[in-house]
This record gives C-alpha cells, sequence and structure tokens, in this order.
C-alpha cells in the first residue's frame, strides 16, 4: 500500500482506531503557555487528574510576558501577572518543565519545539495553540487544541481525533530569487483561501519547497491554520535531520542514528495518492502584502487594491467592503499612499534567527533609516536566538537603523489590553493574523515577510522589500 | 458537561464569512485564569461602540430587543477559524448559546464547541441562507427548533433539515460525556502501544528527572 508522509504518521501514533473516522491518537509531546496552559493543568488537577508523561509536557511564558528589557511579572497587560503566577504554580504541582521568564531558553512555543528539540521528525506535538501546525516544517505532526483537550493528552498521553482527509500543494516554477517562505505562504492563502485547506493535512512539496532552509519551512507550515488546515507537513530530509544534532531534548550518540534511519522512512511514497492535489506556480510570484483583515486579502507588493465588485461570491463582497472600511483603505489604490505609524518583526511566524538576518541585511545594505513617525520594533522569538542574533551584531543593525531590540515573546503579535502600537495604527506586520482588532483597538495589519517589513519601516508606508 | 439532545430557540443571524475567535472574543477580555465570567466579553469589538465603558452598539444584532434572548446563531462560512482560545466556546456557552448553524467551522474551534455542550451544525449554503434571511425577516416569532438525536433543524414553513456529524461527537453531546473518562478505559491498550513503541522510537521516551 503507497501512503502519504501524514497517513504514515498517523498510523505509527494510532493506538485505537475508534471508527472509521476517528482514533485514538499517541501524542508524543504536549507543549503549554501561560495564556491557555494553566487553566487547562488546573482543571486537571481539579478532577484530580495526573499528567501522565510528565517528560513529555513543557511549558512556556511567552503570551503574557512583556518583551521590554527589564521586564519582571508585572505586565503591561492587565491582570497578565495572575497568569504568569498561576502558571509558575500549577507546573510546579504537576512537576513539568517550565520555561519561566528568567530562564535563557524562554521563548515562543513554536520557536523553542524545535529548536530544543521538543518536536522531532515523525513525532506528535499539541498546544493549546492554534500556530502548532508549524512544527510541520521539521516533519512532526503538530497542530492547536483546545484547552480541554490539552487536558485530555495531559491525562491520557493521546488525543481522539477525526482523521483529516489529505492534500498536497505542489509548487512549480522558478520562485525568483527575493521570494521569501513568507511570501510564498501569503501567496497561497490568496490562491486558495482562508477555507482552502479545511479539513485537510496539507503536505507541502516540490523545488521550491525542497531548498527551503529549515526555519523557512517553519514559516511555511506555520500559517497552515490560516488556510484552515488540521496541520501542515514537509517531508523531512537530510538537512533536517543534521539539523537536530546538539538540541536539547533530541537524542544523541546512537539513538541519534536509530532515530536518523527511521526518519528516511518518513517520505510520501511515489504512488500514494491524495484526497486533493493543487499546484500553484511560483514563477511569476512576487512579495506578498495583506491589504484587508484575512490573510487571504493579499496582493502583489505593487499591485492595485481590489474592488468588492470584482470579489468572487456575494458574501465575499460584503467581506472586501467591511475589510476596505475598516482598514481605511480607496480600491484601486496603491498600499504606498497610505502612511504607517509602526513597523513589527516577530512572532512565532518570523522570528527565528534567519528572518532577523534578512531583515538586518535589508537595513545594512540600504543603510536606510525608519521613517519619522514610525514606530519599529524587532522581537527575537528565543533567548538563543536573541543571543545567536546579539553574537552576529544584528541587534546594532535593527537599533541603528532605528528599531527597537526586545526580548523573547509574542509581544506585539496580539493585543491583550497591554502594549500596542496606538489606536487605530497602521502596522506592517511579519506576523499571521491582520484580524480587526488583533493588534490593538481598530490596529490595521499588513502582513508582510520581514524584509518588507524592514523596507516599509524605512518607507514609512506598507512596500515590498526586495534584496 | 452539558447534555443536548432538543432545543428551540430565537436564532440571530450574524450571518458573515470567517469569523474568528478573536471577534468572538479578544484577548484583552480574557482577564482571568478562568472558564467563567466571559459573556461580557462575546463579541465585545463588534457589541459595544466602546468596550471600556460597554457602551453598546444598537447596530449589533445581538443589541437587538428581538435577539436578546437567542440562544442559536447563524453565521456563514468558516465560523471559529483563528485562534484555539476555548474561551470562544466558553463566552458563547455563557452567553446562552446552544447551537451554531453555519456553512462550516474552524476545525479547533469546532471540537472545543462540543465539548462545552455547544452543537456546531454544518449546512448546505442555500439552506443556511433560507434560513437567515427567514429569521431575520421575524425574529421573535420565527424560532429553530433542532433534534440532535434526529439530526434535523426545522424552521417555520422551511421546514426540516437534516445535517451530519460525528457519530462520536453526536454521543458525547447527546449524553454529557467526559472525554477523559472515555479515553481512561483504554489505558491498557495506551500501555500497550507504549511498549511496542519503545522498541521502534526508543529515543521518544524521555526520562522524567
Ligand atoms: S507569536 Fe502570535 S501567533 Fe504565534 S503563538 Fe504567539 S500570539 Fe500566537
Amino acid at each position: 500500500m503507497q501512503k502519504t508522509l501524514f497517513e504514515k504518521i498517523w498510523e505509527a501514533h494510532e493506538v485505537s482506531s475508534l471508527s472509521e473516522v476517528q482514533s485514538l491518537l499517541y501524542i508524543d509531546r504536549i507543549f503549554l503557555h501561560e495564556r491557555t496552559g494553566a487553566i487547562a493543568l488546573q482543571s486537571l488537577a481539579e478532577k484530580q487528574r495526573q499528567v501522565r508523561q510528565r517528560a513529555h509536557a513543557f511549558c512556556t511564558m511567552d503570551h503574557i510576558v512583556d518583551t521590554i528589557p527589564g521586564r519582571s511579572a508585572h505586565t503591561l497587560m492587565p491582570s497578565g501577572r495572575e497568569f504568569i503566577i498561576a502558571t509558575r504554580s500549577a507546573t510546579q504541582d504537576a512537576d513539568i518543565r517550565l520555561f519561566d521568564i528568567s530562564d535563557p531558553d524562554q521563548g515562543i512555543v513554536h520557536v523553542l519545539s524545535p529548536e530544543l528539540g521538543i518536536a522531532l521528525p515523525g513525532s506528535t506535538i499539541i498546544c493549546p495553540d492554534s500556530h502548532t501546525c508549524t512544527l510541520g516544517g521539521v516533519g512532526a505532526v503538530g497542530w492547536g487544541v483546545g484547552s480541554t483537550e490539552a487536558e485530555h493528552a495531559l491525562a491520557t498521553s493521546t488525543l481522539r481525533v477525526k482523521r483529516p482527509r489529505t492534500m498536497r500543494i505542489n509548487y512549480t516554477g522558478e520562485a525568483p530569487a527575493n521570494l521569501t517562505a513568507k511570501d510564498i505562504i501569503l501567496l497561497t492563502i490568496r490562491t486558495l483561501g482562508t477555507g482552502g485547506g479545511s479539513g485537510f493535512a496539507i503536505e507541502f512539496s516540490g523545488d521550491a519547497i525542497r531548498k527551503l532552509e529549515v526555519e523557512a519551512r517553519l514559516t511555511i507550515c506555520n500559517m497552515s491554520v490560516e488556510l484552515s488546515a488540521f496541520t501542515g507537513i514537509i517531508e523531512p530530509d537530510p538537512q533536517v535531520m543534521d539539523w537536530f544534532s546538539g538540541r536539547d531534548f533530541a537524542p544523541t550518540g546512537e539513538q541519534l542514528d536509530l532515530a536518523k534511519s527511521y526518519w528516511q522512512s518518513l517520505k510520501t511514497d511515489a504512488l500514494a495518492t491524495f484526497d486533493r492535489e493543487t499546484t500553484i506556480d511560483l514563477s511569476q510570484a512576487k512579495p506578498q502584502l495583506s491589504w484587508g483583515t484575512s490573510p487571504e486579502h493579499c496582493i502583489d507588493h505593487d499591485g492595485k487594491i481590489p474592488e468588492p465588485k470584482d470579489a468572487p461570491s456575494k458574501i465575499a463582497r460584503e467581506a472586501w467592503r467591511r475589510a476596505l472600511e475598516y482598514m481605511e483603505l480607496k480600491p484601486s489604490t496603491h498600499l504606498s499612499n497610505y502612511p504607517i505609524q509602526a513597523a513589527f518583526i516577530g512572532s512565532c511566524t518570523n522570528s527565528r534567527l534567519s528572518d532577523l538576518r534578512a531583515a538586518a541585511d535589508y537595513l545594512q545594505q540600504t543603510n536606510n533609516k525608519v521613517a519619522k513617525g514610525v514606530k519599529a520594533i524587532c522581537v527575537p522569538g528565543s533567548g538563543r536566538v536573541k543571543r545567536a542574533a546579539e553574537a552576529e551584531g544584528l541587534d546594532k543593525i535593527f537599533i541603528e537603523a532605528g528599531f527597537e531590540w526586545r526580548e523573547p515573546g509574542c509581544s506585539l503579535c496580539f493585543y491583550a489590553g497591554g502594549e500596542d502600537f496606538g489606536e487605530g495604527a497602521r502596522i506592517v506586520s511579519t506576523t499571521n493574523r491582520n484580524f480587526e482588532g488583533r493588534q490593538g483597538i481598530r490596529a490595521k495589519t499588513h502582513l508582510a515577510s520581514p524584509i518588507s517589513v524592514a523596507a516599509s519601516a524605512c518607507a514609512g508606508f506598507p512596500i515590498g522589500g526586495l534584496l | 458537561m452539558r447534555a443536548f439532545t432538543q432545543h428551540n430557540g430565537v436564532a440571530a443571524p450574524l450571518f458573515r464569512d470567517n469569523i474568528d475567535t478573536d471577534a468572538i472574543i479578544p484577548s484583552r477580555e480574557m482577564k482571568t485564569v478562568s472558564k467563567s465570567g466571559l459573556a461580557a466579553g462575546l463579541f465585545a469589538p463588534w457589541r459595544y461602540l466602546d468596550a471600556q465603558t460597554r457602551t453598546p452598539n444598537t447596530d449589533f444584532v445581538l443589541n437587538k430587543p428581538s435577539y436578546k434572548s437567542a440562544s442559536i446563531l447563524i453565521a456563514g462560512h468558516n465560523f471559529g477559524c483563528g485562534s484555539s482560545r476555548e474561551h470562544a466556546a466558553w463566552a458563547l456557552a455563557e452567553f446562552g448559546f446552544r447551537a451554531i448553524l453555519a456553512h462550516s467551522f474552524g476545525a479547533i474551534f469546532k471540537n472545543n464547541a462540543i465539548r462545552n455542550g455547544i452543537l456546531p451544525i454544518e449546512l448546505k449554503w442555500p439552506d443556511l441562507e433560507a434560513i437567515a434571511e427567514w429569521v431575520a425577516a421575524n425574529p421573535a416569532e420565527n424560532t429553530i427548533s433542532i433534534d440532535l438525536d434526529a439530526q434535523s433543524v426545522s424552521a417555520g414553513p422551511l421546514g426540516s433539515t437534516d445535517f451530519g456529524i460525528d457519530p462520536e461527537a453526536k454521543l458525547m453531546l447527546l449524553h454529557g460525556l467526559d472525554e477523559i473518562g472515555l479515553t481512561e478505559r483504554f489505558s491498557a491498550e495506551i500501555e500497550a502501544f507504549e511498549k511496542k513503541d519503545m522498541l521502534v522510537r526508543p529515543w521518544n521516551y524521555l526520562k522524567a528527572t
């Protein structure tokens, strides 16, 4: 029987088949964060249940903690402290590893999982956080769950999961040299729509994907959930396998050799069939910018903002009209007509070393400075990313260009009543969601790659950056 | 968990696509480490002109007198997409919603809804549109009846429409079952799986310190 990569991992984790469509799956790793994790642990304890495999459970402080240097448990977010204290005591009671504020390895959950070798090729990992699909970038099956399901996984090391259908996106055509992983995934969402992956586990495939470095693959898979997919995954190749050498929770020595020979089998068989296959040609692709309030509302960086009358359906026409109104944009104009007040580099989509390098390269090569009136912030994804970046002097490049250099965390990726860019600010951001109010009250978010954000910060309006 | 068998109630049309969990309950409304006290933050960005002072936006559907007692919500495609926050389901349940009619749902939200006694019903577009229009025409009188066992929704003169649901989700909702309790019956299978898997993937099994 010819099988897809996803099917192989699924079957290797099937404890029991509950019905034709549902299985009891073994969950290798559970990662929690202070926003949604404490409540799962508390609720578990209330029911007098224990964490079944505490060495397989981890927790970080990323969502609520401030990213301002000198931060403490007293957060700008009202009541943030309560979450931090509750997380400390819940993880202590459950006796699971916590990456607390002062931990040198603290950072964004989906940056830590691969970086510390917690998520491995062929493993299953869940987190009460929708961007757990990021880990498909290293060949893991990761998906987001609610707190109740996280509680289930903590108590039983399993989840009852409906088997998704399989879909493959084949990228064809020689991608232009300046095209980043972020542009590829934004273009994909623009093409397939935010419902395009609904009910599917997506495999990203093709030459353009194979050529991507590990970190860029994480960026691609990160936004699978913006296609409404169950998860996204990329075949782990030797590059990925080698990448795990020396990572804290990854196997070493003989165990690593054993793991590597197992990981070799994590491939989609040549004749395996998918429930859906689709092709995206990258030969004409350009840097993408979002104009509206859904990640599918993207245009080429030099393209025109669309007219609602050209929307594909009645309900989409209404959505486009609402989005234009919210974003205070006029159809048929260019995004470069609209001044921005902020630029943000960070988040589980684009806060890894390669992302920071790309933006810093742009700043250094162009010698451009952040435009007047623009608040620009760069937030490394983890303590390790931050230290590595500083060792290369990237922090200096950012600071000299006019960016703030922050401590690791989710930061201004989302607004929880704490720090924001000011009411109604127009922001160019490397994050994954441009929903209404996501980054602040009436905040207007334009999604873009790290290079584009650096370029926009200097230009003072949304623009695609080319290197 | 609260069981769901049958329900008859007022339906509020919020007939938009991609209503994300940030819109259902924004992060700033999740103020305590608790599953309750969230109803006031439900749809806060749309429901209030000023979230701080809670000045109601009288144009918003749930602020209109005829929908005050709504227990069923009607949305478009992809309801509950976005963040995994279960607070969206907790807030909807606390407000009094028992069922949501939509064309499709965000996968994580759908699971969360089921685990909190809210029935997510997926309907074909023309049926959904017809129900939304009929409800909007006469909200107070035009109530909707849902029968989970029969898997049908009836809306007055429009008659009844069948809907599909996973057998296990149906069972959980009908009996208000605790999923962890169900799985604990498999503990022998889980241990057997680990024993076997430990031979194949020994590196996966980390030791507790
Ligand atoms: S960086 Fe943003 S999208 Fe990623 S986990 Fe944090 S809040 Fe969520």
